[in-house]
C-alpha cells in the first residue's frame, strides 16, 4: 500500500520536474550563448549604462526607466548621470525618451527602433548578448548588415567600431535550400579584442536586464529575510501544532 | 487585573449575545464545535490553502486597482508603473501573479484529493458541485485577469478564447462581438473585463466559497479512510454527542493548518522573490511586449492552468467539436458523483481498476498540459494528445462500467478511522 503511494508521488514529481523546464521565448534560443550577466555586479551595470547611453540610446528609448532611478540603483550621483548619461535634455526625474521620432526611424531603418525597457524580459538576457555579437556584413541588406540571431534585422551594427566587422560563412545543408550558419570571421579588426568585446556585450545585456526589472535588485535581498521569517514562523507553528496534538490519540 | 479583563471580555460577549444571539452558535458550529476527522493527511490542507490564496488575491487585487488603468492606451504602462514607481508595487503585483498560479495548483490538488478519497460521493454531492462551480468561475476570473496587463499574450489569448464562442452555430459571430464590444479585443473589452474581474466574479466567487463551506459543514468532512465519523461511536473528550473520531476544528486544525500554511508560503515566497516568472510559466515572456493587433506572436498559448483543455481543443481537427470536447472535459466532472456508482469512497479500499484509472487520469491531465503549452506543430504529439483526450474521457466511462456493472472488487472498509499523522 505505501509502496504504491510512493510510486505515485515519485511519478508526479518526475512529471513536475519535466514540466519545470523553462518555456523558451524564441524558437532559436538553443543557439544562444550564456552571457554570464549578473545583477550583483554593479561595475558591470554601470559600464553597461555608459555603453547603452553612448551606443544605443541614439535610437532606442527606455521609456519605462527614469534617470533618477538609474542613479539611485547604480550608486551614481545626479551630476554623474546628467553629465554622462543624459543626452536628451530630459529632467533627472523623467523617463528616458527616444532621441529620434518613430517616423524618422521608419524612414532611415525601415522600422522604428523598439523601446528596450522590457526587451530583456521578453527575449532574455542571453538573447541580447548573442544578438549584439552576431552582426555580419551582408551586401544584400539595405544597410549592409545582417544578424544570425534575428535574420534580416533592420538594425545596423552600432558597435562595429569596438567589435570590428565580421563576415559569416554558411554551409549548404544537404538538399535544404537555406544554408546553415557555420562561423564568423573577423574581416576588419575593431578597437577591442574578442574577449573585451564579449564584456561589452555582457555589460549592455546586463544593464538591459536591470532596466527590464529594477525591482530585481531589491527582491532577492528582501526575499532572504521573508524566507527566514517564514522559516521561524513555520517552526513555531509546528511546535504549537505538536503541543496541541499531544492530546489527540 | 486578570479579573477585570475577564469581566471586560464577558461583558463584550454578553453585549453581542443580547443583540445577536445567533453569532455565538454560528461561530461554534463552524469553528470550535465543527468536528473534523482526526486522520486528515497532507492531501487535506489544500482547501484551506485555497482560502489563503483567495484572501491574498483579494487584498493584493485591491491595491493593484489603486494604480492600474483599465484602458488600452494606458494599461500596459500602468502595470510597469506599479512594478517600478509604486512603493512595493512589484511585491503586490508578484503576490497577485504568483497567487493566481498558486490558486490553480492548490485547487487542482484539492480536486484530485476529492477523487482519490471519494469526497464527491453521497452525502457530499452538493459540496462537489459547488466546488466545480467555484472552479468554473475561477477559470473565468483568471482569464479576465490575464487580459488586464494588455501584453501580447493578453491580447492574442483573449482573441483566441473569445473566438471559441464564434464556433456556436448561428449566433457565434454576433456573440463574440457582444462579448468584446468591438470586432477585436479593444479598449471596450479591456474596460469591461476589468469590471468583471474586480467586481462581478469576485462577488460570485466569494458567495460560492461560503456555500461550499456551509454545504461541507452540514454533512461533515470526508477523510482518507472514507469512513463516516458521524455514523461511528459518539463521545470524545470535548463532547458526549460529537463523533468519537472527530476533533474540534479550532484549535486543532487551525494550528495544524497554520503550520502547513507557513510551509506553503515558503514555497510561494521562494518563487515570488527568486523566480517570479517561474521560467515563463507564471508570467509569459511574450506578455512583456505591449499588445499589438498587427503583430501575431509566434506561439499563442494560454497560461499553464488552461493548457490541458487547450491541448484537447487543438488536437481535434474540427473547431466546434474541439470546443465541445474542451468544455465537455469540465462538464463531465460535474457528473462524477453519479458516474461513480461504487459505495466504497477511499481509493485505499477500492479495486485495483480504480487505482490504475485515477493514476492514468492524473498522467493524462499533466501530459495534456505539457502538450497544450507547446507549439503544437509536432504531428506525433497531436496523435498522443488525441489518445490522452480519449483516456481522459475514458476514465469516466470506465468508472461508470466498472462500478455500475459490479466489476469492482473492493477491500473491507474499517469501522473506524485508522489513525492520524
Amino acid at each position: 500500500m505505501p509502496l504504491m503511494r510512493y510510486f505515485l508521488y515519485a511519478t508526479f514529481l518526475a512529471m513536475a520536474m519535466a514540466l519545470a523546464a523553462p518555456v523558451d521565448a524564441s524558437s532559436g534560443s538553443s543557439n544562444l550563448q550564456a552571457s554570464g550577466a549578473s545583477l550583483s555586479d554593479r561595475g558591470s551595470l554601470q559600464n553597461g549604462a555608459k555603453l547603452f547611453f553612448n551606443y544605443c540610446s541614439g535610437c532606442h528609448s527606455l521609456k519605462l526607466m527614469r534617470y533618477s532611478r538609474i542613479a539611485s540603483d547604480l550608486g551614481l550621483t545626479e551630476q554623474q548621470v546628467m553629465d554622462n548619461l543624459n543626452f536628451t535634455g530630459a529632467k533627472f526625474g523623467e523617463q528616458i525618451p527616444p532621441s529620434m521620432s518613430a517616423a524618422d526611424g521608419k524612414t532611415w531603418f525601415g522600422a522604428a527602433p523598439p523601446d528596450l525597457s522590457l526587451m530583456a524580459r521578453a527575449r532574455g538576457v542571453d538573447y541580447i548578448y548573442t544578438y549584439l555579437k552576431s552582426f555580419y556584413l551582408d551586401p544584400t541588406r539595405p544597410l549592409g548588415w545582417n544578424n544570425t540571431v534575428f535574420p534580416n534585422a533592420s538594425m545596423p551594427n552600432a558597435l562595429w567600431s569596438l567589435q570590428g566587422i565580421q563576415t559569416a560563412t554558411f554551409k549548404a545543408h544537404g538538399s535544404d535550400v537555406t544554408p546553415v550558419f557555420e562561423k564568423f570571421e573577423l574581416h576588419q579588426a575593431g578597437s577591442l579584442d574578442a574577449h573585451q568585446f564579449d564584456e561589452v556585450a555582457r555589460d549592455i545585456a546586463n544593464f538591459l536586464q536591470y532596466a527590464a526589472e529594477p525591482a530585481a535588485l531589491q527582491r532577492k535581498s528582501v526575499g532572504v529575510w521573508v524566507l527566514l521569517f517564514l522559516g521561524v514562523f513555520t517552526l513555531l507553528a509546528w511546535l504549537l501544532k505538536q503541543e496541541y496534538w499531544k492530546d489527540v490519540h | 487585573m486578570a479579573n477585570r479583563l475577564t469581566r471586560a471580555v464577558t461583558g463584550v460577549q454578553d453585549w453581542f449575545n443580547d443583540r445577536a444571539p445567533s453569532f455565538g452558535p454560528f461561530y461554534r458550529k463552524h469553528m470550535t464545535e465543527y468536528y473534523a476527522p482526526k486522520n486528515f493527511n497532507i492531501w487535506y490542507i489544500f482547501g484551506v490553502l485555497s482560502m489563503v490564496v483567495l484572501v491574498n488575491q483579494i487584498l493584493t487585487g485591491i491595491f493593484l486597482t489603486m494604480h492600474y488603468k483599465p484602458s488600452a492606451a494606458e494599461a500596459f504602462a500602468s502595470v510597469e508603473y506599479i512594478m517600478r514607481d509604486v512603493d512595493w508595487g512589484w511585491l503586490i503585483r508578484y503576490m497577485h501573479s504568483t497567487g493566481a498560479s498558486a490558486f490553480f495548483v492548490v485547487v487542482y490538488i484539492h480536486m484530485f484529493r476529492g477523487i482519490m478519497y471519494g469526497s464527491y460521493k453521497k452525502p457530499r454531492e452538493l459540496v462537489w458541485v459547488l466546488g466545480m462551480l467555484i472552479y468554473l468561475v475561477l477559470m473565468a476570473e483568471a482569464f479576465l485577469g490575464y487580459v488586464l496587463p494588455w501584453g501580447q499574450m493578453s491580447f492574442w489569448g483573449a482573441k483566441v478564447i473569445i473566438s471559441l464562442f464564434g464556433a456556436i452555430p448561428y449566433i457565434g459571430g454576433a456573440l463574440t462581438e457582444w462579448i468584446m464590444g468591438d470586432y477585436l479585443p479593444s479598449d471596450a473589452t479591456l474596460n469591461r473585463f476589468f469590471a468583471l474581474h474586480v467586481i462581478a466574479l469576485p462577488l460570485v466567487l466569494l458567495l460560492l466559497v461560503v456555500l461550499h463551506i456551509f454545504a461541507l459543514h452540514e454533512v461533515g468532512s470526508n477523510n482518507p479512510d472514507g469512513v463516516e465519523i458521524k455514523k461511528g461511536p459518539k463521545g470524545n473528550r470535548w463532547s458526549d454527542k460529537a463523533p468519537a473520531d472527530g476533533v474540534p476544528f479550532h484549535p486543532y486544525f487551525t494550528v495544524k493548518d497554520t503550520f502547513y500554511t507557513g510551509f506553503f508560503l515558503i514555497i510561494c515566497a521562494f518563487i515570488l522573490f527568486f523566480e517570479p516568472t517561474a521560467g515563463g510559466w507564471f508570467l509569459e515572456h511574450d506578455n512583456f511586449v505591449e499588445a499589438n493587433r498587427l503583430v501575431t506572436p509566434e506561439h499563442i498559448k494560454p497560461v499553464w492552468y488552461y493548457t490541458p483543455f487547450y491541448a484537447m481543443l487543438r488536437v481535434i481537427p474540427d473547431k466546434l467539436s474541439g470546443v465541445l470536447v474542451m468544455f465537455g472535459a469540465i462538464v463531465v466532472l460535474f457528473f462524477l458523483p453519479w458516474l461513480d456508482r461504487g459505495k466504497v469512497k477511499s481509493w485505499r479500499y477500492r479495486g485495483t481498476g480504480f487505482r490504475v484509472a485515477i493514476f492514468v487520469l492524473g498522467v493524462c491531465f499533466v501530459w495534456l498540459g505539457k502538450i497544450g503549452a507547446g507549439p503544437g506543430t509536432d504531428p506525433v504529439e497531436t496523435v498522443i494528445g488525441r489518445i490522452l483526450t480519449a483516456l481522459y474521457f475514458g476514465f469516466f466511462g470506465f468508472l461508470l462500467a466498472y462500478t455500475g456493472l459490479g466489476w469492482e472488487k473492493t477491500k473491507p472498509v474499517p469501522e473506524r478511522v485508522t489513525g492520524h499523522d
